[in-house]
C-alpha cells in the first residue's frame, strides 16, 4: 500500500528525515516511536503533503501512485488520513457541514454523486456509534472550544467518516486521559480491517497496548534505526530512549 | 510559508464575469456639468417645473461643498467635468410590456441571470431594471396596482404621482445632506419609487436591477419607498457593470419611509465592477441610503452584500423616530485586489424605547482596505435606547488591512449600547486541516467565509441568499492558497 524509500526531507535549509525506508501493507499497523526531535511528525508532515517541507530526495508510492506528486487534498481524496496532533480550530463552519464538505469533494474525486442529506446523516449516525462521540459537538464549529480529548475523537470520527485506506495517527494519545485514550483507541480498532493500514506515531507505550501494532520501529536522527514487533516497543518503555541514543547516536550522526 | 500566501494570492484573483458591453443605442448629453446639462436631462425628461427647480437648487447647493474626506479610502480627485450624466437606451416608444423591450437588451439581463421574462414565470418577483440612467422595464405593475400598491420607475412617479413625489423626495435625505446627495439631486436620471398603502402587505418581493453600460457615464439613480400605516414591503437590488479601465461614478440615493406599524426590509447585492488586480478601473461607488421610522413601532432592516466597486462609501441609516421603533443593519463587505471600502451604518434613535442591532461582518483579501465605520447617536429624550452591534473581520492573506470605527454618542442615561468586535484571519494551519480532509483551498476559502458571513446571509431572501453566497465564492477564486 505505502511504501517510502530513501526519504530525505528539509525544512528551511535544515535536513530533518536522512533517508527513511518503510512498507506497510494493508491490514497492518505500525507503530513509530523515537524521541523528541527526531522526527516523527516531520514524517508525518511529508506523507500528508505540507507544502513548508523539502523533499529533497527519495520516493514514496501510494497505491501505485507516486504519492509526492499528488496535491494534499488529492492524497486525502485517494484514501489518506492524517490525524492531527493539534486539530485546527475552525470557526463559523460546523462540524457536520466540515465533514459534509469533505466527504463529498472525495466522492466526486472518484466520480460519485454526491451523499444527500438523508444518506449522509444516516451514515453519520452509524459512525457516531461507532467512536462514541456526542452529538452535540458535531452541530458545533470545528474544534472550537472542544477540550482535547473531544478533538481527538473528532478526528478519529472523521476517520470513520472518510474510511481512509492508510491512516497515520500523530501523537494521538498526546493530552489525553487514561478514559478518553481508551475511547479514542476502542475506536480505531473498531476501523480496523484487512484493507487498511495505520501508521501510528507516539513517544508513549500507553496507546500502543490497546492497538497491538504489527511492527514498531524507531526514529532516531532522520533514520529507523530500528525495526520489530511490538516487544520493541516495551523494551522501550523498559529502558527509555537513552539506550537507542547510547547504541546508535554515533552512527547516526 | 511564503509560497502559500503566494497560493493564497493566486486564489483571490477571480474574474468579474459581468464585464461584458451590450451594443445597445444610447442617447446620452454631452459631457459635463452646468446648469444647461440639468436643464436638459429635465427636459428629455419632460419634467415639472417643480423638479427642475429642485435639481438646480440642489447644484446651486452642490457648487458650495466639498468632497468628504473622512473615509478611509484614498482616490484621485474626481473630474466631474469628465462625466456624461444622462445615458439612456434608445427607444421608439414608451413601452407597454416586456415584449416590446429591445431584444439585445433583454439578452444583457438574460447573461446576468436576471431573465426579466423568466422571472416573471417562474418567480413571482417583480423586477424594475435601470439601464445606465433609465428604468427600461418595470414587471408586475399590473398585479401591484391592484392591491394599490406603486412601483413603478422614479421618471414615471414625477409624472403620475407628483403629490407623493413633492412630500417625500429628500425627506429623508435632504438634497443638502452631503455632497454626493446634492450631486444626485441635482443629475439624478432615474431609479425606483415605491408605494405601499395603508395596511397592505406587499405579496411579492419588489426588486430592482441596477446595470452600468455606457462609456464615461456616471450613474445617478434614486429610490423612495414609502410604507403606509401597517404596510409590508421586501425590496431586493442588484448591481453590476462592464469592465472598463476608467473608473465610474455611482451616486445614488435611496430614501425608506416607514409610517406607523409599517415595515420595510431593503436587501442589497452589490456587484459592480470592482476593477483589476492591479487597481485599473472599476466603480467609485458614493451612496447614501437612509430610512426614518417615522410612526410607533415602525421597523426598518438594511441588509447588504457589497462585493464590488472599486470605492465603496455607504452607511445605510436608521432614524428611529417613532416611539418602540426598530432599525436593523446587516452587512456582509467584502474586498479584494486593491478594492476599498468604507461601510457601516448609522442608528439614530430619538423616540422612546427604539432599538437597533449591527451586524457587520468585514472581508479582506488581496491589498484591500475594508472599513466599518458606525455611528449610534442616542437623543436626549430618547428613554430606554436599547443598541447591540456585532463588527468582525476575517483577513485573507497578510496584505490587507481590515479597520473598525465605532462612535457613540449617548446623550440619555437609560440607554444601554454594547459593541463587540473581533477580527480572525484565515490561517494557513486551516487551510492545510481542510486539504488534508480533501477540500481543497478554494472550497475551503468558500467554506470558511460562509461559515463566518453566515448570520447576515440569513437575514437574506432565500433566492438572493443563494446568489450572494456564490457571489462571495467567486469574488474570492485564487484568494487563498
Amino acid at each position: 500500500m505505502l511504501s517510502i524509500h530513501n526519504i530525505h526531507a528539509a525544512i528551511e535549509g535544515k535536513e530533518i528525515l536522512k533517508g527513511i525506508n518503510l512498507e506497510v501493507k494493508a491490514g497492518e499497523v505500525h507503530a513509530i516511536m523515537g524521541p523528541n526531535g527526531s522526527g516523527k511528525s516531520t514524517l508525518a508532515s511529508v506523507l500528508a503533503g505540507r507544502e513548508e517541507y523539502e523533499v529533497t530526495d527519495g520516493s514514496i508510492t501510494f497505491l501505485g501512485k507516486n504519492m509526492l506528486e499528488l496535491s494534499p487534498e488529492d492524497r486525502a481524496r485517494e484514501g489518506l488520513f492524517l490525524a492531527f496532533q493539534y486539530p485546527v480550530e475552525i470557526p463559523g463552519v460546523s462540524t457536520t457541514n466540515f465533514i459534509k464538505t469533505a466527504v463529498n469533494e472525495k466522492r466526486k474525486y472518484h466520480g460519485l454523486e454526491p451523499l444527500d442529506a438523508v444518506a449522509f446523516l444516516k451514515l453519520m449516525k452509524e459512525k457516531m456509534q461507532l467512536v462514541e462521540i456526542d452529538k452535540a459537538l458535531l452541530t458545533r464549529s470545528v474544534n472550537e472550544g472542544f477540550s482535547g480529548g473531544e478533538k481527538k475523537k473528532n478526528e478519529i470520527f472523521q476517520m470513520a467518516m472518510l474510511e481512509p485506506k492508510l491512516t497515520i495517527l500523530d501523537e494521538t494519545d498526546s493530552g489525553l486521559d487514561i478514559d478518553a485514550l481508551r475511547i479514542v483507541a476502542s475506536g480505531v480498532n473498531k476501523l480496523r480491517s484487512s484493507e487498511n493500514a495505520i501508521i501510528v506515531i507516539t513517544h508513549y507505550q500507553r496507546l500502543l497496548d490497546y492497538l497491538q501494532p504489527d511492527f514498531v520501529h524507531v526514529l532516531y536522527n532522520g533514520r529507523i534505526v530500528k525495526s520489530g514487533t511490538k516487544d520493541l516497543a516495551l523494551t522501550l518503555e523498559d529502558q527509555g530512549y537513552d539506550y537507542i541514543k547510547e547504541a546508535f547516536g554515533a552512527t547516526a550522526q | 510559508m511564503k509560497e502559500e500566501i503566494d497560493v493564497l494570492e493566486q486564489a483571490i484573483g477571480s474574474e468579474y464575469k459581468y464585464g461584458f458591453v451590450t451594443n445597445i443605442e444610447t442617447e446620452t448629453v454631452p459631457k459635463g456639468l452646468n446648469e444647461d446639462i440639468i436643464r436638459l436631462i429635465s427636459q428629455k425628461k419632460n419634467e415639472p417645473e417643480w423638479m427642475l427647480n429642485w435639481r438646480l437648487k440642489a447644484y446651486a447647493h452642490w457648487l458650495k461643498m466639498e468632497a468628504p474626506d473622512w473615509a478611509n479610502i484614498k482616490y484621485p480627485p474626481i473630474n466631474f467635468q469628465d462625466i456624461i450624466y444622462y445615458a439612456a437606451p434608445k427607444k421608439k416608444k414608451a413601452l407597454n410590456s416586456l415584449d416590446e423591450v429591445d431584444p439585445e437588451l433583454l439578452k444583457t439581463f438574460e447573461k446576468l441571470g436576471i431573465s426579466i421574462a423568466e422571472q416573471k414565470r417562474l418567480t413571482g418577483v417583480a423586477v424594475d431594471v435601470v439601464m445606465d440612467s433609465v428604468s427600461v422595464a418595470t414587471s408586475f405593475k399590473q398585479q401591484l396596482a391592484e392591491v394599490g400598491i406603486i412601483f413603478c420607475s422614479m421618471s414615471e412617479a414625477i409624472q403620475n404621482h407628483p403629490d407623493l413625489v413633492q412630500k417625500y423626495l429628500g425627506s429623508v435625505v435632504p438634497m443638502t445632506d452631503n455632497y454626493f446627495s446634492a450631486l444626485n439631486s441635482a443629475v439624478f436620471s432615474d431609479g425606483s419609487f415605491c408605494y405601499i398603502p395603508k395596511g397592505v402587505r406587499c405579496p411579492m418581493e419588489l426588486s430592482t436591477y441596477f446595470r452600468i453600460n455606457a462609456e464615461n457615464t456616471g450613474q445617478f439613480e434614486r429610490t423612495l419607498i414609502v410604507a403606509e400605516e401597517g404596510a409590508y414591503v421586501s425590496y431586493l437590488e442588484g448591481c453590476t457593470a462592464p469592465k472598463r479601465d476608467e473608473n465610474q461614478l455611482h451616486a445614488a440615493v435611496v430614501e425608506l419611509v416607514a409610517h406607523k406599524d409599517a415595515e420595510i426590509k431593503y436587501s442589497t447585492v452589490q456587484n459592480w465592477y470592482p476593477g483589476d488586480a492591479n487597481g485599473e478601473g472599476g466603480i467609485y461607488n458614493f451612496v447614501t441610503k437612509r430610512g426614518i421610522c417615522l410612526g410607533e413601532r415602525s421597523k426598518i432592516s438594511w441588509s447588504q452584500v457589497e462585493t464590488g466597486s472599486a470605492i465603496t462609501w455607504k452607511y445605510p441609516s436608521v432614524i428611529l423616530k417613532g416611539d418602540y421603533s426598530v432599525g436593523e443593519f446587516y452587512s456582509v463587505a467584502l474586498t479584494n485586489h486593491l478594492q476599498q471600502a468604507d461601510t457601516g451604518t448609522k442608528m439614530i434613535h430619538i423616540g422612546k424605547n427604539t432599538r437597533s442591532r449591527i451586524v457587520s461582518k468585514g472581508i479582506s483579501a488581496g491589498k484591500s482596505q475594508n472599513s466599518y465605520r458606525g455611528l449610534v447617536k442616542v437623543a436626549k429624550n430618547a428613554i430606554n435606547a436599547r443598541n447591540f452591534s456585532q463588527c468582525d473581520s476575517l483577513l485573507l492573506g497578510d496584505k490587507c488591512g481590515a479597520h473598525t470605527f465605532p462612535y457613540i454618542e449617548a446623550s440619555h442615561p437609560s440607554a444601554i449600547i454594547e459593541h463587540e468586535a473581533t477580527t480572525s484571519k484565515i490561517g494557513e494551519d486551516q487551510l492545510f486541516y481542510c486539504r488534508q480532509r480533501g477540500i481543497d483551498t478554494e472550497a475551503a476559502v468558500a467554506l470558511i467565509v460562509t461559515g463566518f458571513a453566515k448570520e447576515v446571509m440569513n437575514q437574506l431572501p432565500m433566492e438572493f441568499a443563494v446568489e450572494a453566497q456564490k457571489l462571495l465564492a467567486i469574488s474570492l477564486e485564487g484568494s487563498v492558497g
